[in-house]
């Protein structure tokens, strides 16, 4: 789950990590009130989550109330590379004598946590490391180790950050990775992290990716999820709890794991369809899965067929027939469903759905996946029987 | 042989009273592995179905001599679960649950290295292993499995994916090829047991004549493997990446299959397959059809 920089600097904040103060605003009236409280100059920033944003006129200085209120207008509502702006962050400018550059992320290959560090900062750091490598420090950090001050410190020494703010970054390296990994962060990065002319160091910007399984022992993520962007079927599919991404095909997919569901979408692309989603209904799916898969790519008004792919594991063959006839018993299906069913109880369910009586007009089993994803694109297609 | 398990691995599962627990359990007993014990604190000296349950994992290894573990508790349990059956000195544990967060992961990982460098994790999330005819530990249907043939030429399997892992062993079933052992490492970022570890054992399994790999989208586990093939892998492979219509961004369900930056794609690793000599099917059925070619060419 990706933060927008106004929640990021809000967890940072929490773990003791400075940011300008600030806050976030819907409306004028709310980033000028904002601006009034935390003092001119402020600077008004609009809230995507996609890079470029200060190029596309998305940041803006305001010395004054009437600046304020003419790019918090211009900015609220604009569209930055498809998103429309719904929030900004209006916060105290800062005067940056330096920019610098942090990270903490999972290496997995090393299965340890790395620091990125660069002295320098404010730019894209795929450029820096394809331009000068040797421009940023990479320290891997053992989980069962952690990171102290002063390993925090030398490697802010070998990024080549001046002496005068190696303590500065030093602590918030030690709070940055407290905040990594208490605080459940897939990605945590400060770019810039910056140096005032008065010596303290800071956090300009925040990018912050949550892990969406620790959400379980992070209740206050709820306020996040809420602003998550998401589709009207990505929004049906997370009340129902299942894993579901929107694609723009006509071949609606349900499979259980996610790599059959991969594939399963690999497999409809190669002979010649596209599918309109990914879906994992998972381990253990039951009748209530099923049914709340189905709704969900029922809402989908570009499916023109379903391919339902199962090879039983945990999940078993005739829970998942059950849960095929009871959800046609409960919503009418705007496309013939496609199956292919292996694996654990996979007779049981093939008998289930045999005895069941529905017309070969809207149910069609076939034995293998690749005959079932061109039943399903042919369907798709009109190309029927 | 097999690789990790054999005929004689003495399995207790952790969390043998719960709903997973219990169906899996049994249905491993039923394939014949040996299932000699279960673990749930609190309800030691209970028995499923005439399996003996244990308070901890330390009274059921002193009680039954069990050598693996199945854990089958759920993310928040899981690994203090794994960690129990490290400390009591199980040296081959199977993590099928789901949803354990990557920070704890990236922990017991660790861990195990650090104070029980003896002791295997496979997993967390995968389907487990089996040693078709032999042992099943997991949530592996086990009749979709061809046994070895004796003298024949037998596959290794190795997965990312659970249910690609089904569909694997299926494909090489209906082609008439035995397995000697299939092994799901498991779709998560920080997985115990790595393709590398797999490919390592099946190289040494005498029995094992070819390897059939499963990957898919993010990480750089499959581009790892491509190297130590190239550097150490005598045995012909095939393989199969799963997600290569998937979007860049977005998470396909398991925790680690992203493609991010421009890294972890699924051609980046088909190529980097393809350049250490194994033969990269388009689908899985196609990389079954691939391995039933290579086990012709080796008479």
């Amino acid at each position: 789950m990706d933060l927008f920089e106004y929640q990021g600097k809000q967890y940072f904040a929490k773990f003791g990590i400075p940011v300008s103060a600030g806050d976030v605003a819907h409306t004028v009236d709310e980033a000028i009130a904002i601006a009034e409280r935390v003092g001119y100059p402020v600077v008004v920033k609009a809230q995507v989550q996609v890079g470029g944003r200060g190029k596309a006129g998305g940041i803006k200085l305001a010395n004054d109330k009437s600046e304020v209120s003419t790019h918090a207008s211009n900015i609220l509502g604009m569209d930055i590379k498809g998103h429309v702006v719904k929030r900004v962050w209006v916060e105290c400018a800062s005067d940056i004598a330096e920019e610098y550059y942090a990270s903490f992320t999972l290496d997995r290959a090393a299965k340890k946590h790395l620091l990125m560090l660069s002295a320098q900062g404010g730019v894209d750091i795929e450029e820096v490391a394809a331009k000068d490598p040797s421009a940023i420090v990479k320290l891997h950090v053992n989980p069962v180790v952690g990171l102290d001050g002063a390993t925090a410190k030398r490697a802010a020494a070998d990024a080549r950050i001046p002496a005068k703010a190696l303590d500065g970054v030093a602590d918030i390296l030690v709070k940055l990775y407290d905040c990594f990994v208490k605080g459940d962060c897939d990605l945590a990065e400060i770019n810039p992290l910056i140096l005032k002319p008065t010596g303290e160091v800071h956090a300009l910007d925040a990018k912050v990716s949550l892990d969406g399984n620790a959400l379980f022992r992070h209740p206050e993520w709820e306020a996040f999820r809420a602003t998550e962007e998401l589709d009207d079927r990505e929004r049906l599919a997370r009340e129902k709890d299942l894993q579901y991404i929107g694609l723009d095909g006509s071949v609606g997919i349900i499979a259980n794991g996610a790599g059959l569901a991969m594939s399963t979408l690999d497999v409809v692309n190669q002979v010649g369809g596209t599918a309109a989603n990914f879906l994992d209904i998972g381990g253990g799916a039951n009748a209530e899965l099923m049914t709340a898969a189905l709704e969900v790519i029922n809402s989908d008004t570009k499916v023109r067929s379903i391919f339902i792919n199962i090879f039983g594991g945990i999940t078993r063959g005739d829970e998942v027939a059950k849960g095929i006839v009871e959800a046609m018993r409960r919503v009418e299906l705007r496309a013939p469903i496609v199956i292919r069913l292996d694996g654990t109880n996979a007779d049981e369910g093939r008998s289930i759905l045999a005895e069941a009586g529905i017309p070969a007009s809207k149910l069609i089993s076939k034995p293998t996946m690749l005959e079932a994803a061109r039943a399903a694109v042919d369907i798709a297609k009109g190309k029927v029987g | 042989m097999a690789i990790f398990v054999n005929e004689n691995t003495k399995v207790i599962v952790q969390g043998l009273t719960g709903g997973q627990g219990k169906f899996h359990g049994l249905r491993n007993r039923a394939y014949g592995t040996k299932v000699v014990g279960g673990v749930t604190p609190g309800k030691g000296g209970q028995d499923v179905e005439g399996i003996p349950v244990f308070d901890s994992v330390a009274d059921a290894v002193k009680a039954t001599g069990a050598d693996a573990s199945f854990v089958a508790v759920p993310p928040k349990a899981a690994p203090a679960a794994i960690l129990e059956a490290a400390a009591a000195g199980v040296g081959f544990v199977v993590c099928i649950t789901e949803g354990i967060p990557a920070q704890d992961e990236a922990r017991v990982y660790a861990t195990l290295k650090r104070d029980f460098p003896r002791t295997r994790l496979l997993g967390p999330n995968c389907p487990g292993i089996i040693s078709p005819g032999r042992c099943n530990i997991g949530i592996t249907a086990g009749e979709i499995a061809h046994k070895p043939t004796q003298g024949g030429k037998n596959v290794g399997i190795v997965s990312r994916s659970g249910t690609l892992t089904y569909q694997a062993l299926f494909e090489l079933k209906q082609q008439g090829i035995g397995v000697t052992t299939c092994v799901g490492i498991g779709g998560d970022p920080v997985p115990g047991t790595s393709f590398v570890d797999c490919l390592a054992e099946f190289q040494n399994d005498p029995e094992t004549s070819a390897i059939l790999m499963i990957g898919e989208i993010g990480g750089s586990a499959e581009e790892e493997a491509a190297e130590f093939i190239t550097s150490t892998v005598t045995k012909p492979m095939s393989a199969y990446i799963a997600g290569v219509t998937a979007p860049a961004g977005k998470k396909m369900g398991h925790a680690g299959a992203i493609v991010s930056g421009g890294k972890g794609t699924a051609q980046g690793k088909m190529d980097a397959l393809r350049a250490a000599g194994v033969k990269v099917g388009a689908n899985p059925t196609e990389a079954g059809q691939l391995m039933a070619q290579i086990i012709a060419s080796l008479g």
